[in-house]
């Protein structure tokens, strides 16, 4: 069997799963983009809940609509309050299409809702196509299931088989299903040896446990049934791989200082326990788990330098609080047309007052709402955008340690100061052939620290290519309604060019593009020499990017970041 | 549906400490829980609501008056009775309108009646109660400021749509939010008056235990909130006992100086600081039985009460927490 076969044999057992308890197992994060194979995940579904109410939502959707609140078109045309349901006044299988997209409001609210006493289950169908770009972690905290669908080719992806009647069994002995004691405190040493933090994983790998001992029509949890669970629900959260025994008797210094607890072989009574349930030991479990982990799990942790890439904690919050919106002002009396939008509410509670006086002089009685010209009230939104400051910070050359440092810690004092202001800070650090994005736009001090730990510094200068992160940078940026502007820090010409080849001709011409790219896009920033002379033809890259040059000979991070502050900060 | 039992909320000692004290003595002012995802913070809000003593109030009273004669006039009350009600526990949901947070024109009666009337919103009903904002830190700018202004001046005035509204709005204000999501204004820090920093436990015992009681919780929750009401009873009752030992606990000369000195070395912004951490001492050492305040007491509350007041330095490596602790050994030493 093929691995995208077997994911795909997965993706139709977590469908069966999450139709027969969609409540308890929180839901799907279908990390897929639209294709055939989503389209038939979604069959799938569509056939298993068959039956259960379902409601797709889309991520604008208001307060009113989801929660309930005033009818307005049924008030006016009864003559009394009407107040509508909302959508998830009753138990609901929300799907979420472009959740990739929802704000970290809506997010919230979702999760308040999945938490309720309600019972929901929502499916987020997550179309991301950057890592960064992805459902709200609020939500990715909550949904049982994980599956991704990129990369399966269509022939390894027929039409699920569902069964219904299997379903309906399984439903029926789903309350009886008997849980030994041994099993939880199993998936939750799992799921903490596999370094998953949050403690919803390994009761949502029980209920997943519960879920496939009903599909496969036992009464008790039973091994396999906690190989499901760890398949689907805990090797796709897992941070770390877990040391086999052998290796921890050895390893006297656990990589992780707060693991010693899991170091210790499984206490004597569960042993015993598990022997008399004839359930596997723990150890067993995590071998098990050891191959089900992604295949890429190794390549990102050892790629990961300090930064752990916990499935639970990237910072898509911050990344996605662009302002969509914009902050409500009060409404304003308007006119009809126009792409003024007529805000409802206000527009009748301005009319209001003068109802009874309206209807008194009226030619027609039987109207039931008085509305004049004056009464229409418009929505208006203050727009105010973030700013993102994108350092491009050379990291060649044998200074480079010195000047990374203070970049770090001048992106440090920025967020540190930021609160007020909406700062966000990005980080691309350039040496060798190319250049890394070390740090997305962020506002978070946390996240900030924990990601910028040991630099390396080094190596030729490939400005062209930092100028390129910088300026794609700036366009995600703008995408997500900030205000880039970037701070290209160097003492250096540039000596390797976009390819990565170290041709100082080319390297200069590739330079001066991407600088008047920049410009072209109409991106802000400065250029801050931090040679001890000033270096020739810097001031000439700024020309071409149309900023100021600004030469800051041993800049230190106050310095450098009050010159930032000062200069994109004119008032 | 019943709410997981506040005393069956396994370890996070620091975080249900903080919230036994604002319930000893609101005063103290809200609290701050910031930590990552699934470590019961929300739990243990909803849990608190259900272990709190009930408050005496004007049945009909949209602010939950304590007396008639509390009444706001704006307000027709029809059944004046005494009664109790719960401690509300209000939930302000992220992306809540300004209208629902601090009240608007009623719609209903300015529809069907032509009636210009006030219809009051969630800080109303926090009035005497809590109000807590799950992922506070990702709250609206103009929601913050709003709320700011409230929960300082214990007055919620509406002025608006022609209305010309105010009601007394004094609550415990709790948030909740995760640090890498985005940090908190240091003006709405400093109105916490406690703040805790929750991490999932480390410990596997602990970890099991958790899952165990959550899962007992899920399939019948009223077999297990019956099994621990006895002992919410009765941290229920030491609450109320340490409300009436709170006005005659005693703090020394020793202990104010000790509240100041320990503020000073860590060069917290203004008095806030000392006066919560005196406030926080003293509801704990209520809490305790103790007749005064001791060292021991300060020595417990001081993270809680300093840690978010701290002036920042980026560069600092080492957290907050850590700060506090290493200067609050070195002065009670």
């Amino acid at each position: 069997m093929s691995q995208a076969e077997a994911r795909w044999l997965n993706a139709n057992l977590a469908v069966a799963l999450f139709a027969l308890d969609p409540a308890a197992l929180g839901g799907i994060w279908l990390r897929a983009r639209v294709g055939p194979a989503r389209d038939r995940v979604m069959a799938g579904l569509e056939l298993a809940l068959a039956g259960q109410r379902a409601a797709r939502l889309n991520i604008n959707l208001a307060d009113d609509a989801l929660f309930g609140g005033v009818d307005l078109a049924a008030t006016l045309a009864e003559g009394h309050l009407v107040r509508s349901r909302g959508l998830l006044a009753d138990p609901t299988v929300m799907i979420l299409p472009m959740a990739e997209r929802a704000s970290a409001g809506f997010a919230a609210r979702l999760a308040s809702a999945l938490d309720g006493p309600v019972r929901h289950g929502l499916i987020a169908l997550d179309e991301g196509a950057e890592p960064d770009e992805r459902l709200p972690s609020s939500l990715v905290d909550r949904l049982a299931i994980h599956l991704d669908l990129s990369d399966i080719p269509l022939s390894e992806a027929p039409d699920l088989s569902i069964d219904r009647d299997a379903l309906r069994d399984a439903r029926a002995r789903l309350p009886h299903v008997q849980v030994p004691e041994a099993v939880i405190a199993e998936l939750a040493q799992v799921a903490f040896r596999l370094g998953i933090d949050s403690l919803r994983a390994p009761m949502q790998a029980l209920a997943v446990a519960r879920a496939s001992a009903a599909l496969s029509g036992e009464t008790e949890i039973e091994q396999s049934d906690l190989l499901t669970a760890i398949e689907l629900v805990l090797a796709p959260r897992a941070t770390q791989i877990p040391e086999s025994p052998e290796q921890e008797a050895q390893d006297d210094t656990p990589p992780e200082p707060e693991t010693p607890d899991a170091d210790d072989p499984p206490p004597p009574e569960e042993t015993e326990q598990d022997e008399t349930l004839d359930l596997p030991p723990v150890e067993l479990l995590l071998e098990a788990a050891r191959a089900m982990l992604p295949p890429d799990l190794l390549a990102r942790l050892q790629a990961g330098k300090a930064a752990r890439p916990s499935a639970s904690a990237s910072g898509s919050g911050a990344a996605k609080k662009g302002n969509h919106r914009g902050r409500p002002l009060p409404s304003r009396p308007g006119r009809i047309g126009g792409d003024a939008r007529v805000d409802l509410v206000a527009t009748l509670r301005a009319a209001a007052p003068w109802q009874p006086m309206r209807r008194a002089v009226a030619i027609n009685k039987d109207k039931l709402l008085h509305i004049r010209m004056s009464d229409i009230r418009v929505r208006r939104f203050q727009e105010t955008s973030d700013r993102a400051i994108i350092f491009v910070v050379d990291a060649s050359g044998s200074s480079a340690m010195a000047r990374l440092a203070e970049a770090k810690g001048a992106v440090e004092l920025l967020l540190g100061e930021a609160y007020s202001r909406r700062d966000h800070v990005a980080l691309v650090a350039f040496r060798g052939t190319g250049a890394d994005i070390l740090l997305p736009p962020t506002r978070s001090l946390v996240q900030t620290k924990r990601r910028l730990a040991g630099l390396p510094g080094g190596g030729g200068t490939p400005l062209a290519s930092g100028l390129k992160s910088a300026l794609e940078l700036a366009g995600l940026a703008k995408g997500k309604g900030m205000t880039p502007s970037v701070a290209l820090l160097t003492d250096g010409r540039a000596n390797v060019d976009l390819s990565g080849a170290a041709n100082r001709g080319q390297a200069a011409a590739d330079a001066s593009l991407m600088a008047r790219a920049i410009r072209a896009q109409g991106v802000p920033g400065l250029v801050i020499d931090t040679g001890l002379r000033p270096t020739r033809g810097l001031d000439g890259l700024a020309g071409e990017m149309g900023v100021p040059y600004l030469p800051l000979p041993r800049a230190d991070a106050r310095s450098l970041s009050a010159a930032v502050d000062a200069s994109l900060n004119p008032a | 549906m019943t709410a997981f039992p506040f005393s069956a909320i396994v370890g996070q000692d620091e975080m249900k400490r903080a919230m036994v004290l604002t319930a000893i003595d609101p005063g103290i002012g809200g609290v701050l829980v910031f930590g990552d995802r699934g470590t019961g913070k929300s739990t243990a809000v909803r849990g608190l609501a259900a272990l709190l003593p009930p408050i005496q109030a004007v049945a009909g009273c949209p602010v939950n008056s304590a007396a008639e004669a509390d009444i706001p006039d704006w307000a027709k009350v029809e059944d004046r009775a005494v009664v109790e009600k719960p401690t509300p526990v209000i939930d302000l949901p992220l992306g809540a309108t300004e209208d629902r947070v601090v009240g608007a024109l009623d719609i209903e009666k300015a529809l069907t009646q032509g009636q210009k009337a006030f219809e009051p919103g969630l800080l109303a009903r926090a009035n005497r109660g809590y109000l807590y904002i799950d992922e506070v830190n990702l709250l609206e700018d103009h929601l913050v400021d709003l709320l700011l202004d409230v929960a300082q001046s214990g007055q919620n005035v509406v002025e608006r749509e022609g209305l010309s509204i105010r009601h007394a709005a004094r609550f415990v204000l709790v948030g909740s939010g995760n640090p890498e999501e985005g940090e908190l204004r240091p003006q709405l820090l400093d109105r916490f008056g406690l703040s805790v920093e929750v991490a999932s436990p480390k410990d596997i015992d602990t970890r099991i235990e958790v899952v165990r009681r959550r899962d007992a919780y899920d399939r019948d929750p009223i077999a297990f909130t019956a099994a621990w009401h006895g002992e919410d009873l009765a941290l229920r009752d030491r609450i109320l006992a340490a409300r009436a030992a709170l006005p005659v606990v005693d703090a020394s000369d020793a202990i104010l100086r000790d509240c100041a000195e320990l503020c000073v070395a860590l060069g917290s912004d203004g008095l806030r600081g000392e006066l919560t951490l005196l406030r926080a001492a003293r509801a704990f050492a209520a809490f305790d039985g103790a007749p005064s305040v001791s060292r021991e007491h300060i020595r417990l509350v001081a993270p809680s009460a300093l840690r978010h007041r701290l002036r920042r330095d980026p560069l600092d490596e080492a957290g907050s927490a850590t700060r506090v602790s290493r200067t609050v050994e070195e002065v009670l030493a």
